[in-house]
Protein backbone atom coordinates (compact mmCIF):
# COMPACT_ATOMS: atom_id res chain seq x y z
CA UNK A 1 0.00 0.00 0.00
CA UNK A 2 2.33 2.81 -1.17
CA UNK A 3 -0.31 5.47 -0.51
CA UNK A 4 -0.81 4.28 3.08
CA UNK A 5 2.97 4.41 3.61
CA UNK A 6 3.03 7.93 2.18
CA UNK A 7 0.21 9.04 4.46
CA UNK A 8 1.96 7.60 7.52
CA UNK A 9 5.18 9.42 6.59
CA UNK A 10 3.36 12.70 5.89
CA UNK A 11 1.79 12.61 9.35
CA UNK A 12 4.79 11.33 11.29
CA UNK A 13 7.23 13.77 9.65
CA UNK A 14 5.16 16.76 10.66
CA UNK A 15 6.48 17.82 14.10
CA UNK A 16 3.07 19.33 14.96
CA UNK A 17 1.54 15.85 14.62
CA UNK A 18 3.93 14.39 17.14
CA UNK A 19 3.46 17.33 19.47
CA UNK A 20 -0.34 17.20 19.38
CA UNK A 21 -0.81 13.49 18.88
CA UNK A 22 1.62 12.11 21.41
CA UNK A 23 3.18 14.81 23.60
CA UNK A 24 0.01 16.80 24.37
CA UNK A 25 -2.05 13.88 25.76
CA UNK A 26 0.89 12.90 27.96
CA UNK A 27 1.30 16.49 29.16
CA UNK A 28 -2.43 16.70 29.87
CA UNK A 29 -2.20 13.55 31.95
CA UNK A 30 0.62 15.05 34.02
CA UNK A 31 -1.30 18.33 34.47
CA UNK A 32 -4.50 16.60 35.61
CA UNK A 33 -2.63 14.27 37.95
CA UNK A 34 -1.01 17.33 39.56
CA UNK A 35 -4.41 19.02 39.65
CA UNK A 36 -5.81 15.94 41.36
CA UNK A 37 -3.24 16.29 44.14
CA UNK A 38 -4.73 19.63 45.18
CA UNK A 39 -8.32 18.66 44.32
CA UNK A 40 -8.64 14.97 45.20
CA UNK A 41 -11.82 14.21 43.23
CA UNK A 42 -12.71 10.78 41.83
CA UNK A 43 -12.50 12.12 38.29
CA UNK A 44 -8.79 12.82 38.81
CA UNK A 45 -8.03 9.25 39.94
CA UNK A 46 -5.58 7.80 37.45
CA UNK A 47 -7.90 4.92 36.41
CA UNK A 48 -10.59 7.49 35.53
CA UNK A 49 -8.24 10.03 34.02
CA UNK A 50 -6.26 7.78 31.65
CA UNK A 51 -9.21 6.67 29.44
CA UNK A 52 -10.41 10.29 29.25
CA UNK A 53 -7.02 11.50 28.09
CA UNK A 54 -6.87 8.75 25.45
CA UNK A 55 -10.29 9.66 24.02
CA UNK A 56 -9.29 13.33 24.04
CA UNK A 57 -6.09 12.35 22.18
CA UNK A 58 -8.16 10.52 19.54
CA UNK A 59 -9.74 13.83 18.54
CA UNK A 60 -6.31 14.85 17.25
CA UNK A 61 -6.34 11.80 14.98
CA UNK A 62 -9.52 13.26 13.50
CA UNK A 63 -7.63 16.49 12.85
CA UNK A 64 -4.63 14.71 11.31
CA UNK A 65 -6.80 12.78 8.86
CA UNK A 66 -8.93 15.83 8.04
CA UNK A 67 -5.96 18.14 7.49
CA UNK A 68 -4.12 15.56 5.38
CA UNK A 69 -7.07 15.02 3.04
CA UNK A 70 -8.02 18.71 2.88
CA UNK A 71 -4.41 19.58 2.08
CA UNK A 72 -4.22 16.87 -0.60
CA UNK A 73 -7.41 18.27 -2.06
CA UNK A 74 -6.04 21.80 -2.07
CA UNK A 75 -2.67 20.85 -3.58
CA UNK A 76 -4.44 18.73 -6.24
CA UNK A 77 -2.55 15.68 -4.96
CA UNK A 78 -5.97 14.00 -4.84
CA UNK A 79 -6.50 14.87 -8.52
CA UNK A 80 -3.30 13.00 -9.32
CA UNK A 81 -4.48 10.04 -7.25
CA UNK A 82 -8.00 10.04 -8.72
CA UNK A 83 -6.49 9.82 -12.19
CA UNK A 84 -4.66 6.64 -11.13
CA UNK A 85 -6.15 3.14 -11.24
CA UNK A 86 -6.70 3.05 -7.44
CA UNK A 87 -10.20 2.10 -6.30
CA UNK A 88 -12.36 3.96 -3.76
CA UNK A 89 -11.61 1.23 -1.23
CA UNK A 90 -7.85 1.72 -1.75
CA UNK A 91 -8.16 5.42 -0.88
CA UNK A 92 -10.30 4.86 2.19
CA UNK A 93 -7.95 2.18 3.52
CA UNK A 94 -4.84 4.22 2.72
CA UNK A 95 -6.11 7.33 4.51
CA UNK A 96 -7.40 5.51 7.59
CA UNK A 97 -5.02 2.59 8.12
CA UNK A 98 -1.89 4.62 9.06
CA UNK A 99 -3.75 6.42 11.84
CA UNK A 100 -4.99 3.34 13.68
CA UNK A 101 -1.51 2.22 14.86
CA UNK A 102 -0.95 5.81 15.97
CA UNK A 103 -4.12 5.52 18.09
CA UNK A 104 -2.70 2.35 19.64
CA UNK A 105 0.63 4.09 20.32
CA UNK A 106 -1.23 7.04 21.88
CA UNK A 107 -3.27 4.77 24.14
CA UNK A 108 -0.32 2.61 25.13
CA UNK A 109 1.89 5.59 25.99
CA UNK A 110 -0.84 7.14 28.14
CA UNK A 111 -1.25 3.87 30.06
CA UNK A 112 2.54 3.49 30.43
CA UNK A 113 2.76 7.00 31.90
CA UNK A 114 -0.28 6.21 34.04
CA UNK A 115 1.70 3.34 35.66
CA UNK A 116 4.13 5.96 36.91
CA UNK A 117 1.18 7.71 38.59
CA UNK A 118 -0.11 4.59 40.29
CA UNK A 119 -2.23 2.73 37.75
CA UNK A 120 -2.14 -0.98 38.62
CA UNK A 121 -0.81 -3.17 35.82
CA UNK A 122 -3.33 -5.87 34.85
CA UNK A 123 -4.80 -7.63 31.82
CA UNK A 124 -7.74 -5.26 32.10
CA UNK A 125 -5.57 -2.58 30.47
CA UNK A 126 -5.56 -4.61 27.25
CA UNK A 127 -9.32 -4.95 27.55
CA UNK A 128 -9.62 -1.18 28.01
CA UNK A 129 -7.53 -0.61 24.87
CA UNK A 130 -9.76 -3.06 23.02
CA UNK A 131 -12.88 -1.22 24.23
CA UNK A 132 -11.42 2.00 22.83
CA UNK A 133 -10.83 0.60 19.31
CA UNK A 134 -14.29 1.56 17.92
CA UNK A 135 -13.76 5.11 19.20
CA UNK A 136 -10.36 5.24 17.46
CA UNK A 137 -11.95 3.99 14.23
CA UNK A 138 -14.76 6.54 14.51
CA UNK A 139 -12.27 9.35 15.13
CA UNK A 140 -10.24 8.48 12.03
CA UNK A 141 -13.33 8.20 9.80
CA UNK A 142 -14.61 11.49 11.22
CA UNK A 143 -11.35 12.98 9.91
CA UNK A 144 -12.01 11.41 6.50
CA UNK A 145 -15.49 12.95 6.56
CA UNK A 146 -14.26 16.43 7.55
CA UNK A 147 -11.39 16.29 5.06
CA UNK A 148 -13.72 15.30 2.21
CA UNK A 149 -16.24 18.04 2.93
CA UNK A 150 -14.11 20.95 4.13
CA UNK A 151 -11.18 23.07 2.99
CA UNK A 152 -7.98 23.16 5.04
CA UNK A 153 -8.90 26.46 6.71
CA UNK A 154 -12.43 25.20 7.45
CA UNK A 155 -10.92 22.04 8.97
CA UNK A 156 -8.97 24.22 11.40
CA UNK A 157 -12.18 25.91 12.62
CA UNK A 158 -14.45 22.87 12.65
CA UNK A 159 -11.66 20.76 14.15
CA UNK A 160 -11.29 23.17 17.06
CA UNK A 161 -15.04 22.96 17.71
CA UNK A 162 -14.88 19.16 17.51
CA UNK A 163 -11.99 18.98 19.99
CA UNK A 164 -13.81 21.33 22.36
CA UNK A 165 -17.01 19.25 22.12
CA UNK A 166 -15.00 16.07 22.75
CA UNK A 167 -13.47 17.68 25.80
CA UNK A 168 -16.79 19.02 27.16
CA UNK A 169 -19.11 16.09 26.46
CA UNK A 170 -16.74 13.21 27.14
CA UNK A 171 -16.74 13.60 30.91
CA UNK A 172 -12.96 13.13 30.77
CA UNK A 173 -12.33 15.71 33.46
CA UNK A 174 -15.85 16.70 34.46
CA UNK A 175 -18.16 14.23 36.25
CA UNK A 176 -21.27 13.99 34.05
CA UNK A 177 -23.26 12.45 36.91
CA UNK A 178 -22.71 15.63 38.92
CA UNK A 179 -23.54 17.99 36.05
CA UNK A 180 -26.64 16.00 35.13
CA UNK A 181 -29.65 17.40 33.26
CA UNK A 182 -29.69 18.29 29.59
CA UNK A 183 -25.88 18.38 29.41
CA UNK A 184 -25.67 14.79 30.60
CA UNK A 185 -28.38 13.70 28.14
CA UNK A 186 -26.46 15.22 25.23
CA UNK A 187 -23.19 13.76 26.48
CA UNK A 188 -24.61 10.25 26.53
CA UNK A 189 -26.22 10.69 23.11
CA UNK A 190 -22.69 11.24 21.77
CA UNK A 191 -20.02 8.53 21.68
CA UNK A 192 -17.23 10.18 23.71
CA UNK A 193 -18.59 9.56 27.23
CA UNK A 194 -19.52 5.99 26.30
CA UNK A 195 -15.99 5.33 25.04
CA UNK A 196 -14.52 6.58 28.31
CA UNK A 197 -17.03 4.78 30.51
CA UNK A 198 -16.45 1.53 28.59
CA UNK A 199 -12.69 1.79 29.12
CA UNK A 200 -13.14 2.76 32.78
CA UNK A 201 -15.40 -0.27 33.30
CA UNK A 202 -12.74 -2.48 31.67
CA UNK A 203 -10.03 -1.09 33.93
CA UNK A 204 -12.25 -1.63 36.98
CA UNK A 205 -12.96 -5.22 35.95
CA UNK A 206 -16.67 -4.46 35.69
CA UNK A 207 -17.01 -6.57 32.56
CA UNK A 208 -20.82 -6.46 32.37
CA UNK A 209 -20.72 -2.67 32.09
CA UNK A 210 -18.36 -2.61 29.09
CA UNK A 211 -20.60 -3.80 26.26
CA UNK A 212 -23.51 -1.34 26.70
CA UNK A 213 -21.04 1.53 26.21
CA UNK A 214 -19.04 -0.11 23.44
CA UNK A 215 -22.28 -0.73 21.51
CA UNK A 216 -22.72 3.04 21.24
CA UNK A 217 -19.21 3.64 19.96
CA UNK A 218 -19.50 0.78 17.45
CA UNK A 219 -22.79 2.23 16.16
CA UNK A 220 -21.21 5.67 15.81
CA UNK A 221 -18.14 4.17 14.10
CA UNK A 222 -20.33 2.39 11.54
CA UNK A 223 -22.47 5.47 10.80
CA UNK A 224 -19.50 7.84 10.52
CA UNK A 225 -17.64 5.29 8.39
CA UNK A 226 -20.56 5.08 5.93
CA UNK A 227 -20.93 8.89 5.80
CA UNK A 228 -17.19 9.33 5.25
CA UNK A 229 -17.12 6.82 2.40
CA UNK A 230 -20.13 8.49 0.74
CA UNK A 231 -18.50 11.94 1.08
CA UNK A 232 -15.17 10.66 -0.24
CA UNK A 233 -16.81 8.91 -3.21
CA UNK A 234 -18.68 12.09 -4.08
CA UNK A 235 -15.38 13.94 -3.98
CA UNK A 236 -13.91 11.33 -6.34
CA UNK A 237 -16.76 11.77 -8.78
CA UNK A 238 -15.90 15.48 -9.02
CA UNK B 1 -2.20 5.13 -34.15
CA UNK B 2 -4.69 7.66 -32.85
CA UNK B 3 -4.00 8.33 -29.18
CA UNK B 4 -6.96 10.58 -28.36
CA UNK B 5 -10.20 10.65 -30.30
CA UNK B 6 -13.12 12.60 -28.89
CA UNK B 7 -16.55 12.66 -30.48
CA UNK B 8 -19.14 15.19 -29.36
CA UNK B 9 -17.51 15.41 -25.94
CA UNK B 10 -19.69 17.67 -23.82
CA UNK B 11 -19.81 18.75 -20.19
CA UNK B 12 -22.76 20.75 -18.96
CA UNK B 13 -23.00 22.36 -15.52
CA UNK B 14 -26.59 23.46 -14.96
CA UNK B 15 -27.41 25.75 -17.91
CA UNK B 16 -23.80 26.30 -18.93
CA UNK B 17 -21.80 24.14 -21.33
CA UNK B 18 -18.22 24.06 -20.05
CA UNK B 19 -17.24 21.96 -23.09
CA UNK B 20 -19.56 21.74 -26.07
CA UNK B 21 -19.41 18.91 -28.65
CA UNK B 22 -15.64 18.65 -28.79
CA UNK B 23 -14.30 16.62 -31.73
CA UNK B 24 -10.57 16.25 -31.41
CA UNK B 25 -8.07 13.76 -32.80
CA UNK B 26 -4.49 13.52 -31.53
CA UNK B 27 -1.95 11.16 -33.10
CA UNK B 28 0.30 9.00 -30.93
CA UNK B 29 3.50 10.85 -30.06
CA UNK B 30 2.03 14.24 -30.96
CA UNK B 31 2.50 17.28 -28.72
CA UNK B 32 -0.71 19.28 -28.74
CA UNK B 33 -1.16 22.59 -26.96
CA UNK B 34 -4.64 23.60 -25.88
CA UNK B 35 -5.01 27.38 -25.69
CA UNK B 36 -7.89 29.40 -24.36
CA UNK B 37 -8.88 32.02 -21.83
CA UNK B 38 -9.89 31.17 -18.28
CA UNK B 39 -13.20 29.30 -18.46
CA UNK B 40 -12.65 28.28 -22.08
CA UNK B 41 -13.00 24.60 -21.14
CA UNK B 42 -9.35 23.46 -21.23
CA UNK B 43 -9.18 22.02 -17.72
CA UNK B 44 -12.67 20.50 -18.00
CA UNK B 45 -11.54 18.76 -21.20
CA UNK B 46 -8.46 17.37 -19.46
CA UNK B 47 -10.54 16.26 -16.48
CA UNK B 48 -12.92 14.34 -18.73
CA UNK B 49 -10.09 12.77 -20.74
CA UNK B 50 -8.33 11.68 -17.56
CA UNK B 51 -11.54 10.13 -16.18
CA UNK B 52 -11.77 12.61 -13.29
CA UNK B 53 -15.26 13.76 -14.28
CA UNK B 54 -17.77 12.00 -16.53
CA UNK B 55 -18.89 13.75 -19.72
CA UNK B 56 -22.54 14.79 -19.99
CA UNK B 57 -22.61 13.60 -23.61
CA UNK B 58 -20.18 12.16 -26.13
CA UNK B 59 -17.18 9.93 -25.58
CA UNK B 60 -13.43 9.82 -25.98
CA UNK B 61 -11.25 6.89 -26.97
CA UNK B 62 -7.83 6.94 -25.34
CA UNK B 63 -5.51 4.47 -27.08
CA UNK B 64 -8.75 2.89 -28.32
CA UNK B 65 -10.39 2.58 -24.88
CA UNK B 66 -13.53 4.48 -23.94
CA UNK B 67 -13.41 6.86 -20.98
CA UNK B 68 -17.03 5.92 -20.25
CA UNK B 69 -17.08 2.15 -20.54
CA UNK B 70 -13.46 1.38 -19.68
CA UNK B 71 -12.01 4.08 -17.40
CA UNK B 72 -9.85 1.64 -15.41
CA UNK B 73 -7.94 0.61 -18.53
CA UNK B 74 -7.74 4.23 -19.71
CA UNK B 75 -6.15 5.16 -16.38
CA UNK B 76 -3.36 2.64 -17.03
CA UNK B 77 -2.46 4.49 -20.24
CA UNK B 78 -2.54 8.07 -19.00
CA UNK B 79 -1.15 10.35 -16.35
CA UNK B 80 -1.60 13.95 -15.37
CA UNK B 81 0.43 16.77 -13.93
CA UNK B 82 -2.26 19.05 -12.48
CA UNK B 83 -2.22 22.86 -12.39
CA UNK B 84 -1.10 22.80 -8.77
CA UNK B 85 2.15 21.01 -7.98
CA UNK B 86 0.35 18.00 -6.45
CA UNK B 87 3.35 16.53 -4.67
CA UNK B 88 3.76 15.04 -1.19
CA UNK B 89 5.68 17.80 0.58
CA UNK B 90 7.05 15.77 3.50
CA UNK B 91 8.39 12.99 1.29
CA UNK B 92 11.72 13.19 -0.49
CA UNK B 93 11.85 13.58 -4.26
CA UNK B 94 12.77 9.91 -4.61
CA UNK B 95 10.00 8.79 -2.24
CA UNK B 96 7.42 10.77 -4.22
CA UNK B 97 8.48 9.00 -7.40
CA UNK B 98 8.62 5.52 -5.84
CA UNK B 99 5.21 6.03 -4.27
CA UNK B 100 3.56 6.83 -7.61
CA UNK B 101 5.30 3.91 -9.30
CA UNK B 102 4.03 1.66 -6.48
CA UNK B 103 0.47 2.97 -6.86
CA UNK B 104 0.58 1.99 -10.54
CA UNK B 105 1.64 -1.55 -9.63
CA UNK B 106 5.45 -1.53 -9.71
CA UNK B 107 7.26 -3.75 -7.23
CA UNK B 108 9.66 -2.08 -4.78
CA UNK B 109 12.67 -2.92 -6.96
CA UNK B 110 10.94 -1.76 -10.14
CA UNK B 111 9.86 1.46 -8.44
CA UNK B 112 13.43 2.14 -7.28
CA UNK B 113 14.83 1.51 -10.74
CA UNK B 114 12.18 3.64 -12.49
CA UNK B 115 12.68 6.44 -9.94
CA UNK B 116 16.41 6.50 -10.62
CA UNK B 117 15.81 6.63 -14.36
CA UNK B 118 13.30 9.51 -14.09
CA UNK B 119 15.52 11.37 -11.61
CA UNK B 120 18.29 11.29 -14.23
CA UNK B 121 16.13 12.21 -17.20
CA UNK B 122 14.40 15.09 -15.41
CA UNK B 123 17.60 16.46 -13.85
CA UNK B 124 16.49 15.82 -10.28
CA UNK B 125 19.24 13.43 -9.21
CA UNK B 126 21.12 15.96 -7.06
CA UNK B 127 17.97 16.70 -5.05
CA UNK B 128 16.74 13.08 -4.90
CA UNK B 129 16.98 12.78 -1.13
CA UNK B 130 15.71 16.26 -0.26
CA UNK B 131 12.17 16.73 1.00
CA UNK B 132 9.88 18.02 -1.75
CA UNK B 133 8.89 21.07 0.31
CA UNK B 134 12.51 22.34 0.20
CA UNK B 135 12.52 22.51 -3.61
CA UNK B 136 12.06 25.74 -5.55
CA UNK B 137 8.79 26.28 -7.44
CA UNK B 138 10.44 25.27 -10.71
CA UNK B 139 11.86 22.05 -9.29
CA UNK B 140 8.52 21.20 -7.66
CA UNK B 141 6.86 21.50 -11.09
CA UNK B 142 9.58 19.34 -12.58
CA UNK B 143 8.98 16.76 -9.87
CA UNK B 144 5.25 16.93 -10.62
CA UNK B 145 5.91 16.08 -14.27
CA UNK B 146 8.41 13.40 -13.25
CA UNK B 147 5.70 11.82 -11.06
CA UNK B 148 3.46 11.67 -14.09
CA UNK B 149 6.22 10.24 -16.29
CA UNK B 150 7.36 7.49 -13.93
CA UNK B 151 4.28 5.44 -14.78
CA UNK B 152 5.38 5.47 -18.44
CA UNK B 153 2.07 6.87 -19.69
CA UNK B 154 1.24 6.76 -23.38
CA UNK B 155 -0.76 9.96 -22.96
CA UNK B 156 0.35 12.76 -20.65
CA UNK B 157 -1.76 15.74 -19.60
CA UNK B 158 0.13 18.83 -18.51
CA UNK B 159 -2.26 21.39 -17.09
CA UNK B 160 -0.56 24.80 -17.11
CA UNK B 161 2.74 23.37 -15.87
CA UNK B 162 4.73 26.62 -16.03
CA UNK B 163 2.20 28.97 -14.47
CA UNK B 164 3.78 31.26 -11.89
CA UNK B 165 7.36 30.28 -12.72
CA UNK B 166 10.15 32.74 -13.38
CA UNK B 167 11.64 32.94 -16.88
CA UNK B 168 14.63 30.69 -16.16
CA UNK B 169 12.57 28.00 -14.42
CA UNK B 170 10.06 28.12 -17.28
CA UNK B 171 12.78 27.64 -19.89
CA UNK B 172 14.29 24.76 -17.91
CA UNK B 173 10.88 23.10 -17.79
CA UNK B 174 10.41 23.67 -21.52
CA UNK B 175 13.70 21.88 -22.08
CA UNK B 176 12.43 18.94 -20.01
CA UNK B 177 9.12 18.89 -21.90
CA UNK B 178 10.86 19.07 -25.27
CA UNK B 179 12.54 15.76 -24.50
CA UNK B 180 9.10 14.13 -24.40
CA UNK B 181 8.31 14.97 -28.00
CA UNK B 182 7.77 11.90 -30.11
CA UNK B 183 7.94 9.55 -27.11
CA UNK B 184 4.71 10.40 -25.31
CA UNK B 185 1.46 11.91 -26.56
CA UNK B 186 1.24 15.21 -24.70
CA UNK B 187 -1.78 17.45 -24.24
CA UNK B 188 -0.58 20.72 -22.76
CA UNK B 189 -2.83 23.52 -21.57
CA UNK B 190 -1.22 26.91 -21.25
CA UNK B 191 -1.84 30.64 -21.31
CA UNK B 192 1.64 31.33 -22.67
CA UNK B 193 1.50 31.52 -26.45
CA UNK B 194 5.29 31.41 -26.79
CA UNK B 195 5.25 28.16 -24.83
CA UNK B 196 2.76 26.62 -27.23
CA UNK B 197 4.73 27.90 -30.20
CA UNK B 198 8.03 26.53 -28.86
CA UNK B 199 6.76 23.10 -27.88
CA UNK B 200 3.65 22.04 -29.74
CA UNK B 201 3.30 20.21 -33.04
CA UNK B 202 -0.24 21.55 -33.33
CA UNK B 203 -2.30 24.04 -31.38
CA UNK B 204 -5.99 23.85 -30.53
CA UNK B 205 -7.77 27.06 -29.56
CA UNK B 206 -10.83 26.79 -27.34
CA UNK B 207 -13.28 29.54 -26.56
CA UNK B 208 -16.45 29.36 -24.44
CA UNK B 209 -16.34 25.56 -24.44
CA UNK B 210 -15.96 25.11 -28.19
CA UNK B 211 -12.97 24.30 -30.37
CA UNK B 212 -12.38 27.37 -32.54
CA UNK B 213 -9.37 26.19 -34.54
CA UNK B 214 -6.82 23.41 -34.74
CA UNK B 215 -3.58 23.36 -36.69
CA UNK B 216 0.09 24.19 -36.78
CA UNK B 217 1.18 27.74 -36.00
CA UNK B 218 1.52 28.40 -39.75
CA UNK B 219 -1.94 27.02 -40.41
CA UNK B 220 -3.52 29.13 -37.69
CA UNK B 221 -1.87 32.25 -39.08
CA UNK B 222 -3.03 31.34 -42.56
CA UNK B 223 -6.64 30.68 -41.46
CA UNK B 224 -6.82 33.98 -39.62
CA UNK B 225 -4.74 35.97 -42.08
CA UNK B 226 -2.52 37.22 -39.28
CA UNK B 227 1.24 37.58 -38.93
CA UNK B 228 1.67 36.16 -35.43
CA UNK B 229 0.20 33.45 -33.22
CA UNK B 230 -0.87 36.12 -30.75
CA UNK B 231 -2.90 37.96 -33.39
CA UNK B 232 -4.38 34.65 -34.56
CA UNK B 233 -5.29 33.72 -31.01
CA UNK B 234 -6.89 37.10 -30.28
CA UNK B 235 -8.95 36.86 -33.44
CA UNK B 236 -10.04 33.29 -32.75
CA UNK B 237 -11.14 34.10 -29.22
CA UNK B 238 -12.91 37.34 -30.12
CA UNK B 239 -16.63 36.48 -30.39
CA UNK B 240 -17.21 39.11 -33.10
CA UNK B 241 -14.13 38.51 -35.22
CA UNK B 242 -14.14 34.72 -35.05
CA UNK B 243 -17.29 34.51 -37.18
CA UNK B 244 -15.34 36.11 -40.03
CA UNK B 245 -12.52 33.63 -39.44
CA UNK B 246 -14.89 30.69 -39.65
CA UNK B 247 -16.24 32.00 -42.92
CA UNK B 248 -12.69 32.39 -44.25
CA UNK B 249 -11.69 28.89 -43.05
Amino acid sequence: MPLAVRNRKEIMRDPVSILLGVALPLLMLVIFVLLGKSAPLDIFQIENLAPGIIVFGFSFLTMFAAVLIARDKQSAFLVRLFASPLSAADYVISYTLPLLPLALVQGTLVFILAFAFGLQFSANILLALLALVPMAVMSVFMGLLFGSLLTESQVAGVGSIYITLTSLFSGAWMPLQLVGGFFKTIAYALPFAHAIDGARAALAGDYAAIWPHVQWTIAYAVVVCILAIIAFRRRMEG
Amino acid sequence: MIAVNTTGLTKVYGERSAVDSLDLCIQEGEFLALLGENGAGKTTTIKMLSCLIPPTRGDALMMGESIITNPTTVKQHINISPQETAIALHLTVRENLEMIAGIYGSTRQEAQSKAQSVLDSMGLRERADDRARTLSGGLQRRLSIAMALITEPRILFLDEPTIGLDVRARHELWHAMQKLKGHVTVLLTTHYLEEAEALADRIAVMHAGTLRALGTVAELKQITGTASLEDAYLLLTDPQQSLKVEARA
